[in-house]
């Protein structure tokens, strides 16, 4: 039963890459959908914004042959997704001769590092917190004190993330307002550059871990209390085992094994929050790019920051599903 | 249905006070749990704030250039008794903004929520139990836009549309709130299907619809309601983050476009606090609120949540 199977792992590799491919079917058609196309629209916005814009016949041929916007609609489509396979996003409209790949290539090792860092932080907090407000056993004066805890972790990233800057960036000046490492510190692996880039990322990351472990908390509360009645756990009572072991290695293990479902289902939106988190510390990740393509109306951008989030996040759930049947041999995925 | 789980849950909380040795008073109803109606005040508060407050304040001042500018809140220093809560860099009175904008983002959360979580259960059962070509479709579908960073499909979307009605948005962000309660349901019931009750009740022949409801979901359901509220406080999120960035509705002042224009506007390394602080604390407000439902409605649903709690 259960186990990690050939088929499977196949089963699993096939629903990646259709995972992104539905991904990236979505951010191709339903901009489509909208009336008018993504340059008329465009222009029309430049046009709001500044007033007038000179040459807009001209600009917007040149902008359709750039999007591929000439031919027909199943052309355009075939000829985007053999470009997303080799990972080809286009040139970046605003930054001309830098391509969409080599701006990514320079924010996604910061926002792989920091949502990291935070998400694994956060996982082990929050689920350790859940799991003894579950537990029968808590000391009461713990219990009295962990839900204000989660109360305040209800906060959204964004919103914790400025008052944050606030306090302690504006007011105590403990920590950076902005960026991801100081100025004159030159990047490389030097301990200079390391421990810069570690004070920056304090902040962010605090934002993250102190409201989204509240989320696991809440989940893993109410999976202790069904296993609190399992018969394993009176069995365990029964043998007179030390109260620590039956709650780390009967309850706790038991009851964290759909929090690495919930986690492979979260990561699509702590990705999500963490865009603004890094919007608001200006810190150069992948949420910043997004940030500046949306100011500068640069669409390639955009839709390249967009398709490289859905293939990470993607690529980080395929690990998840991989390794969660080697955890819960409950679940069979044998057809029965 | 709801007389006799009320009926369980007596006897179960009966049960484990009994055993605890503590005193239970029988008129004690379960809908008083503390948490549930701090939650419901917390939200009571914003409803009649938004329900109430353009009979008694002139919203109009949330318009563009209806004040005096950079006025702060009428306790510190400058302000003014007829900006309560201060005024921001564009003449907006931040209380009118607070309450027209308030009732635009639950409008949007529950719309979302709702709508996400009612295509999530049925889906979820229907492919945790059925299994087969069913379970196939459902969680290919579900597995593709789950893991689909919503916020980021959704910026792709606001970018290319220009104007942004609210209800739009919505339905927008319902694409993206039915696959998570899918999916955890739908672990739920395989996860519930191989325990023994379940086992039992399949191998002498009750229909599969019967077993889901009777068998299955009072099983689910303190996880469905935290996860109904869950849902509610995502969406208003997702909509607030679209705002905060920029995108969204722009014809009305909403809450996240307010802290949008106090970001642009430094107004944080400026030291204007209240331009971007009453916003959040609104949404914060609602945030908290919902929180509390979920947790004290789990504890309601679940008698052995409170069996387990102290209080």
């Amino acid at each position: 039963m259960g186990g990690l199977t050939k088929g499977y792992v196949l089963r699993r590799v096939l629903m990646f890459f259709l995972t992104v491919f539905i991904g990236s079917t979505i951010i191709f058609f339903i901009p489509r959908l909208a009336p008018g196309d993504p340059v008329s629209s465009m222009i029309s916005r430049m046009m709001a914004q500044s007033g007038y814009v000179e040459n807009s016949a001209e600009i917007i041929a040149a902008w359709r042959l750039r999007f591929g916007l000439d031919g027909p609609l199943w052309e355009q489509y075939l000829k985007y997704l053999g470009n997303l396979l080799t990972l080809d996003l286009g040139y970046s409209l605003t930054n001309f001769p830098v391509t969409v790949m080599d701006l990514i290539r320079r924010g996604l090792p910061w926002t792989l590092f920091l949502l990291s860092i935070a998400t694994i932080l956060a996982f082990i907090f929050g689920n350790t917190i859940g799991a003894m407000l579950g537990w029968r056993r808590t000391p009461k004066a713990m219990k009295a004190v962990l839900p204000f805890t989660l109360t305040f972790t209800s906060i959204p990233f964004f919103m914790l993330a400025i008052l944050l800057i606030y306090v302690f960036a504006f007011g105590l000046k403990w920590f950076p307002v902005s960026g991801g490492y100081g100025r004159g510190v030159t990047m490389g692996l030097n301990w200079e550059f390391i421990k810069s880039a570690l004070y920056h990322a304090i902040l962010p990351a605090l934002a993250i871990v102190i409201t989204s472990m509240g989320g696991w908390a809440l989940g893993m509360r109410g999976m202790m209390i069904s296993v609190d009645s399992e018969d394993f756990l009176i069995l365990a009572q029964a043998k007179g085992l030390k109260p620590a072991r039956i709650f780390w290695r009967y309850a706790v293990r038991n009851a964290l094994l759909p929090q690495f479902t919930a986690l492979a289902l979260t990561l699509g939106s702590i990705v999500g929050g963490s865009t603004l988190v890094e919007y608001l510390f200006a810190y150069p990740g992948m949420g910043y790019l997004f940030y500046q393509g949306i100011v500068n109306q640069d669409y390639t951008l955009i839709q390249g920051v967009s398709f490289i989030l859905i293939t990470t996040t993607a690529l980080a759930v395929l690990l998840i599903d991989l390794v969660y049947p080697l955890l819960d041999p409950r679940i069979t995925y044998q057809k029965r | 249905m709801a007389t006799s789980t009320s009926a369980q849950t007596g006897n179960i909380d009966n049960l484990s006070t009994a055993s605890k040795g503590l005193s239970l008073n029988r008129f004690d109803s379960p809908w008083l749990n503390p948490k549930f109606v701090a939650g419901c005040i917390l939200l009571l508060i914003v409803l009649l704030m938004s329900l109430l407050g353009p009979l008694v304040y002139d919203t109009t001042k949330a318009r563009v250039a209806s004040s005096p500018l950079n006025l702060p809140p009428m306790w510190m220093e400058g302000g003014s008794p007829a900006h309560p809560f201060g005024t921001e860099s564009n003449g907006r009175d931040m209380l009118a903004v607070i309450i027209t904008g308030a009732p635009r983002s639950l409008q949007v959360g529950i719309i979302a929520a709702v709508i996400g979580m009612s295509v999530g259960v049925v889906l979820g059962s229907l492919a945790g139990y059925m299994g087969g070509w069913v379970d196939g479709v459902i969680r290919t579908l579900s597995d593709a836009i789950i893991t689909i960073p919503a916020l980021a499909v959704l910026i792709v979307i606001a970018a290319y549309v220009k104007n942004f009605e609210l209800n739009t948005m919505a339905f927008i962000l319902a694409l993206f709130a039915w696959p998570a309660p899918t999916r955890l349901v739908r672990a739920q019931v395989l996860s519930l299907r191989e325990r023994g009750y379940v086992r039992m009740a399949r191998l002498s022949g009750v229909p599969p619809l019967e077993i889901m409801l009777k068998e299955m979901a009072p099983n689910m359901l303190p996880w469905l309601a935290a996860s109904l509220s869950g849902n509610i406080s995502g969406a208003i999120l997702a909509s607030a983050s679209l705002e905060a960035l920029g995108l969204g509705p722009t014809r009305i002042p909403t809450l996240g476009m307010t802290i949008y224009y106090a970001i642009k506007a430094a107004a944080i390394i400026r030291g204007m606090w209240w331009w971007w602080g009453f916003p959040i604390l609104t949404l914060v407000i609602i945030f908290v609120g919902l929180f509390l439902v979920a947790t004290g409605l789990d504890e309601i649903a679940n008698p052995r949540l409170r069996g387990a709690s102290s209080s």
